[in-house]
């Protein structure tokens, strides 16, 4: 197990800096740097305006120095630049370059300057991070219960009209993507248009202060995409299970159908579901995003369309890491519950 | 004039859309009749699920080829802007309407004056022109590498696996936000990824008709050269746009797809190959190990010839169904594009952007992002329906 485990451990390792130097990369190719250049200073900055500054604030240095400086493995540049003034990677407001420390990467936990946010990467992440958590959270609040009770009634009795019934309706919200289903919702329930106005069309009040008001359409909209496809997860698994022996043999002794359900099937039929909830994770992170740009809700999502937007190099990075190790997680965590739910399999 | 009633409007949409009825009805009682000849197409007919699904999906494509090949159904130029018409509701009367033209505008305006009705329709000719094409270069990409990861195994498996697997961590949006966007066309980098990723179908029939007509070296010789000539030179001219990165075959370049185009095609089939790969992986592992493979192995064939004609065919089922499903995601990520701004232009009728175009005013006016939205929604819906409806009937035999 412990091998095993390790073994994941370093391929995800090796994932997220793979992908965080494809991210790298692309960021920072002459016409990414020339935009972010532009986005900093102003638009109308001639060729050799942006060649300047993008000189003097290291943009220019070989890939890989620049690369090992945001790691933390190579010494941040110090950079007298065009204009006179002495710039360092790792200066802080207030600092003189004698005092900076040599290195500032992500291995010193240092995630850089966002040059859209005009402020250190890191406090931005934790302030957005724990907004997207708090919307997560009541994601996965709603819609894992609701999508294991929908599959469980519907599996139950394969073929039944409650089956029929819900199955359509597990259908119907996975083909509908986040950013029709919250159009949808919006104009049903907020607009003057249809004149209910039961509840709020943005969620920015819900940054500080969530009610249902404001917080149950950008929950209600993740929350049903996801569901439907777990359901009907669940609903196979579930009518699989109702047609094994076993089943079979608790109903000829003569208990009771909700007994057998409650106590003989459920566990069986969850091992399916559990894996796909837990791999649902970046499907859900696409959701938080679209969402959370309609509702204007400013977490993560949020501000990784300003980031991009922008090319703040910096904060594209961490954002990506995160996302990765988030999905990556993730997936360990739904290999080993698989194993803990299954004694039939064994890892190797 | 007056406005119409609802009544009216629903009307006049379908007196619009008659085409499209009289193809849908031709084509099911064909279909019907001779269902018992037709294989797996015919028995979609025994499901009452996969029917519906099948008009759903059969509405949208012949709507979308009569408004793009004939100019039918469409009352309205798409782009054209009508003053006075901006955010009107639905069945508002054109004003200055000459002769000839559509007197009304069957679901309003929206916020640039342009008629809803006719952008919903010619938003889905795009998707309908281009959702399939993109999700079958997926599977040529998908299942050329799939085949060989989970016939060879061994180290092309680990390596390719860790390639699906390092794209599939990727959140689509950061993906798409890090692909799709002019800075990155400059550079050339998806014009690359287009060379690598459509070589795959050249490759792909390439080998198909190299292992069916090996045994008869002329009749190979001559389709071979024929295909690699015609795909090749689409190919070429695909890969090939004056003044971009590649023009070193402006001289016998055919045609020149719009640079935004390509390049949400291409980043929405580099999204869905690792998924097809997975899948095809999966299939060929499992199917490598039965009797007829080993028996193909004793009678000496090629490894290709196993892949392509012995273990592919008996895929082909869940491949079906899942190329269904696909579209469908195909569908939903174009709006997600189109939704955010990127790749497309701005004017282009595609959904996700109408859907964004509407969102402005959609607690004043909500039809402009409603109906595309519907529209959307229904057709993903009709492939899901579809998909399940193939996938029942081809458990059932």
């Amino acid at each position: 197990m412990l091998q095993f485990f390790l073994r994941r451990l370093a391929v995800m390792i090796v994932t997220a800096f793979t992908l965080s130097l494809i991210v790298f990369f692309i960021t920072n190719m002459y016409p990414n740097l020339e935009k972010s250049a532009k986005n900093d200073g102003n638009f109308r900055m001639g060729d050799d305006a942006v060649l300047s500054y993008l000189t003097n604030r290291g943009y220019l240095q070989p890939f890989y120095i620049k690369y090992g400086q945001w790691l933390g493995v190579l010494p941040g540049y110090v950079i007298k630049g065009s204009d006179e003034k002495t710039r360092s990677r790792c200066q802080v407001l207030g600092m003189t370059v004698e005092d900076t420390p040599k290195y500032c990467g992500i291995i010193q936990g240092n995630w850089g300057y966002s040059s859209m946010f005009k402020e250190r990467v890191g406090p931005i992440l934790a302030t957005r991070l724990g907004l997207t958590g708090k919307l997560m959270l009541c994601v996965m609040l709603l819609m894992i219960p609701a999508s294991l009770v929908l599959g469980i009634l519907a599996g139950m009795r394969e073929g039944s009209k409650t089956d029929r019934g819900l199955s359509a309706f597990a259908i119907t919200t996975t083909a509908t993507p986040e950013y029709v289903s919250s159009i949808i919702f919006i104009a049903i329930f907020t607009s003057s248009a249809v004149g209910l106005k039961w509840l709020k069309g943005t969620a920015t009040g819900a940054m500080e202060d969530a009610t249902i008001d404001n917080f149950l359409l950008p929950v209600l909209t993740i929350a049903l995409y996801g569901m439907g496809y777990i359901a009907r997860m669940t609903r196979a698994s579930m009518a699989e299970v109702m047609t094994s022996q076993y089943i079979r043999t608790a109903r000829l002794k003569g208990i009771t159908f909700y007994r057998i359900v409650i106590k003989h099937a459920l566990r069986n039929a969850l091992i399916a579901p559990f894996t796909v909830i837990m791999l649902q994770f970046p499907w859900l992170l696409n959701g938080v995003v679209i969402v959370e740009t309609i509702f204007n809700y400013k977490g993560i999502g949020w501000v990784l369309v300003q980031a991009a937007g922008s090319n703040d190099i910096e904060m594209l990075l961490a954002v990506s890491v995160i996302s990765v190790f988030v999905v990556l997680v993730t997936q360990l965590i739904s290999d080993i519950g698989y194993v803990y739910l299954n004694p039939r399999i064994k890892v190797t | 004039m007056q406005s119409l009633a609802w009544i009216e409007i629903i009307g006049g949409i379908s007196f619009q859309l008659l085409p499209v009825w009289i193809a849908l009805i031709l084509t099911f009682g064909f279909s019907i009749y001779y269902k018992r000849r037709l294989g797996l197409y015919g028995k979609l007919f025994d499901s009452t699920i996969g029917m519906i699904g099948f008009a759903i999906v059969m509405f949208w494509v012949f709507s979308g080829i009569f408004a793009g090949i004939f100019d039918w159904i469409i009352t309205h130029d798409p782009l054209h802007q009508v003053s006075g018409m901006k955010n009107k509701l639905p069945g508002t009367p054109m004003r200055g309407a000459e002769e000839g033209e559509y007197p009304y505008y069957l679901f309003g305006g929206d916020h640039l004056a342009r008629d809803v009705f006719s952008r919903m329709i010619a938003g889905g000719t795009v998707v309908i022109l281009i959702a399939p094409l993109a999700t079958l270069f997926s599977f040529m990409v998908g299942i050329t590498l799939g085949l060989s990861a989970g016939y060879y195994g061994k180290r092309l498996d680990t390596n390719l696996s860790f390639l699906a697997n390092l794209i599939l961590a990727f959140p689509v949006i950061l993906l798409f936000y890090l692909l799709v966007t002019p800075e990155i066309r400059a550079t050339g980098l998806p014009q690359y990824l287009t060379v690598v990723l459509f070589a795959f179908p050249l490759i792909f029939i390439a080998v198909l008709i190299n292992t069916r007509f090996q045994t008869t070296p002329t009749a190979r010789n001559i389709y071979l050269t024929l295909a690699l000539f015609i795909v090749g030179w689409a190919y070429i001219s695909v890969i090939n746009q004056p003044e971009s990165k590649i023009t070193l075959f402006n001289s016998i370049d055919l045609f020149d797809i719009d640079g935004g185009l390509l390049t949400v095609f291409v980043s929405v089939v580099f999204v869905n190959s690792p998924t097809v790969f997975r899948i095809v992986r999966g299939l060929t592992m499992d199917i490598k190990t039965r009797d007829y493979v080993a028996a193909a192995q004793t009678r000496g064939e090629g490894a290709w010839y196993i892949m392509l004609w012995e273990i592919l065919p008996n895929a082909r089922g869940p491949l079906i169904v899942d190329f269904c499903l696909r579209i469908g995601y195909t569908t939903i990520l174009f709006g997600t594009l189109g939704f955010f701004g990127l790749g497309l232009e701005p004017e282009s009728p595609n959904w996700g952007a109408t859907i964004n175009g509407g969102r402005k005013l959609l607690l004043m006016y909500p039809t402009p992002a409603l109906v595309p939205s519907f529209a959307l929604m229904s057709l993903v819906l009709g492939l899901n329906l579809l998909a399940d409806g193939l996938r029942e009937e081809s458990l059932r035999d």
